[in-house]
């Protein structure tokens, strides 16, 4: 039975107007704006475009405020505002291999071409607060040092002459990939529409399932092959221009997870390897999606699926966190009848069991 | 780089047009004293362009999320059409790049456009590029292997 609920307007309405309150705070504290948001917390807007899977730095800040820096919150926004919008085309697959590199590390080889650059990274700092930052810090300006112009091939070029690396698999000419957006998703799926359902899937779900697969829940011997940030060109055909139109650079993280493959019946023993790429700079999300990706290849390469993170159905369709959250926020929605009927049931079958209860203690006592 | 003097292809120039930052660009702009005659073909307007990578950086291409752009097209009187599409939500730039791109095609203003627009702005575009290289470069790790002593 459905029964329709009125009530609680002004209730609403004040309480959003003590939302916008509460997000200002005190207003003796200059308000925060947008350049602030995203030059100082880059990476939680990094974080925001990327879970949003909407690359737009501006709009990715401004949801950061409205959600008084709830990065899930923030997120719904910016799904819910792309869904606004006309799309007019997709691009041509970027080319990470010619990206204006900002950080490139490799834990497989020490003198790979191009070599080891850390970049503004967390790794090795201390992890001790610093004190001086609740100040208004003035940074010292980077080093510098001429570049080298060598080129920068990904990690699996070194190995792949010697076949001892697994090949990227081609689509046929023509074949166009999955958009989990435009279609729902299907299970089992193609290895594209779970790349692009883990580039926009929750940090922490990753990062957990990606962990529990080092910890034994389907052991894949990973190594961070390559990790690289910086930004990639971006082009589209369009019909007016007989050239791929560019639309200027994204940044984004990719990742090369190396993981060890005994061999099947088919392929021999190799490497084989787990993706991550990720808007911004979001190296953990990145590799946490390298993990997953390759885990979720399991019934491809011949391997038995007996973890969590190996289950397709279970990682992809748990995901996405405004998916999820939706789902459990949903919760606090009045379920009133829903209740009224359940508490009805529990009344009868306590009812039943009273009376069950009693007839046994009349009967143990007659004997 | 390339001469400092020379035309820049159409598509190199959509190149520095869309990285522009839309201030800097609609400066040069209005000191140029180039005529903004154009009447809008279609937008100023915005809209998703899906992005694509590649499975293992180099297979078959996957959708990784999506990207607001911006686009306009612009006629001169003259019949000179001009296109622009760039990353973001920034109409005026889109406007502005479509007339860029129409008056570039009429030879009186070519070298105008290319010299007090594109030109500047593809100097100031590379210098911030090599500084970037310059900064990355300075955490290259260099290794060494200690020499045990053993002897």
């Amino acid at each position: 039975m459905y029964v329709a609920v009125k009530g609680g307007e002004a209730a609403i309405s004040n309480a959003h107007r003590l939302l916008a309150d509460r997000r200002r705070g005190d207003r003796s504290v200059p308000a925060i704006t947008l350049d602030q948001i995203t030059e100082q917390l880059a990476l939680a807007v990094d974080r925001v475009m990327a879970e949003g899977s909407l690359y737009d730095p501006g709009l990715a800040a401004l949801a950061v405020k409205q959600a008084r820096g709830d990065m899930i919150e923030a997120i719904f926004l910016l799904r819910a505002y792309r869904t606004t919008l006309p799309r007019f085309g997709h691009s041509r697959p970027v080319d990470t291999a010619d990206m204006l590199v900002e950080r490139r590390i490799s834990a497989t080889y020490k003198d790979l071409p191009g070599g080891q650059l850390l970049g503004p990274t967390f790794d090795y700092t201390h992890r001790l607060l610093d004190p001086e930052l609740a100040g208004d810090d003035q940074a010292e300006d980077p080093a510098t040092r001429a570049p080298e112009d060598q080129p920068m091939p990904r990690v699996n070029e070194i190995l792949a002459h010697e076949g001892l690396m697994e090949e990227d698999e081609v689509l046929s000419e023509g074949e166009e990939p999955t958009d989990i957006t435009r279609t729902p998703p299907e299970f089992p799926m193609g290895r594209d529409a779970r790349l692009q359902a883990l580039s926009r899937g929750d940090e922490g779900f990753l990062l957990a399932l990606g962990y529990s697969t080092q910890r034994g829940y389907a052991r894949s011997h990973p190594f961070a092959g390559e990790i690289r940030i910086g930004e990639v060109e971006v082009e589209i055909d369009v019909p007016e221009l007989d050239f791929p139109v560019p639309l200027g650079r994204i940044r984004v993280t990719e990742c090369q997870m190396v993981n060890q493959f005994k061999g099947s019946k088919k392929a021999p023993p190799q490497f084989t390897r787990g993706y991550g790429l990720v808007f911004g700079q979001s190296e953990r999300k990145a590799m946490a999606m390298a993990l997953c990706d390759r885990a979720l290849r399991a019934e491809e390469l011949g391997e038995d699926i007996t973890a969590p993170a190996q289950d397709e159905e279970f990682v992809i369709s748990h995901s996405d966190n405004v998916q999820a959250t939706g789902f459990v926020e949903h919760l606090k929605l009045p379920h009133y009848v829903d209740f009224q009927a359940e508490l009805g049931l529990v009344r009868q079958m306590r009812r039943e069991f009273e009376e069950r209860r009693n007839a046994a203690e009349r009967k143990e006592a007659a004997e | 780089m390339k001469d400092e003097t020379e035309p820049l292809s159409r598509r190199d120039a959509m190149v520095v047009l869309a990285s522009a930052p839309g201030d800097v660009l609609e400066r040069l702009w209005r000191e140029s004293g180039l005529p903004d005659e154009g009447t809008a073909l279609r937008g100023p307007e915005t809209g998703l362009v899906a992005l694509r990578g590649r499975i293992g950086g180099g297979g078959a291409p996957f959708n990784f999320g999506e990207a607001t752009v911006t686009r306009a097209s612009v006629k001169l009187p003259t019949g000179e059409v001009g296109h622009a599409y760039s990353l973001g939500r920034e109409r005026e730039k889109a406007r502005i790049s479509a007339t860029l791109d129409a008056l570039r095609q009429r030879t009186e203003f070519a070298p105008d456009v290319n010299a007090k627009i594109l030109l500047p702005l593809r100097q100031s575009s590379h210098e911030t590029d090599e500084q970037r290289r310059a900064e990355t470069a300075a955490t290259r790790v260099d290794f060494f292997t200690m020499t045990r002593g053993e002897d």
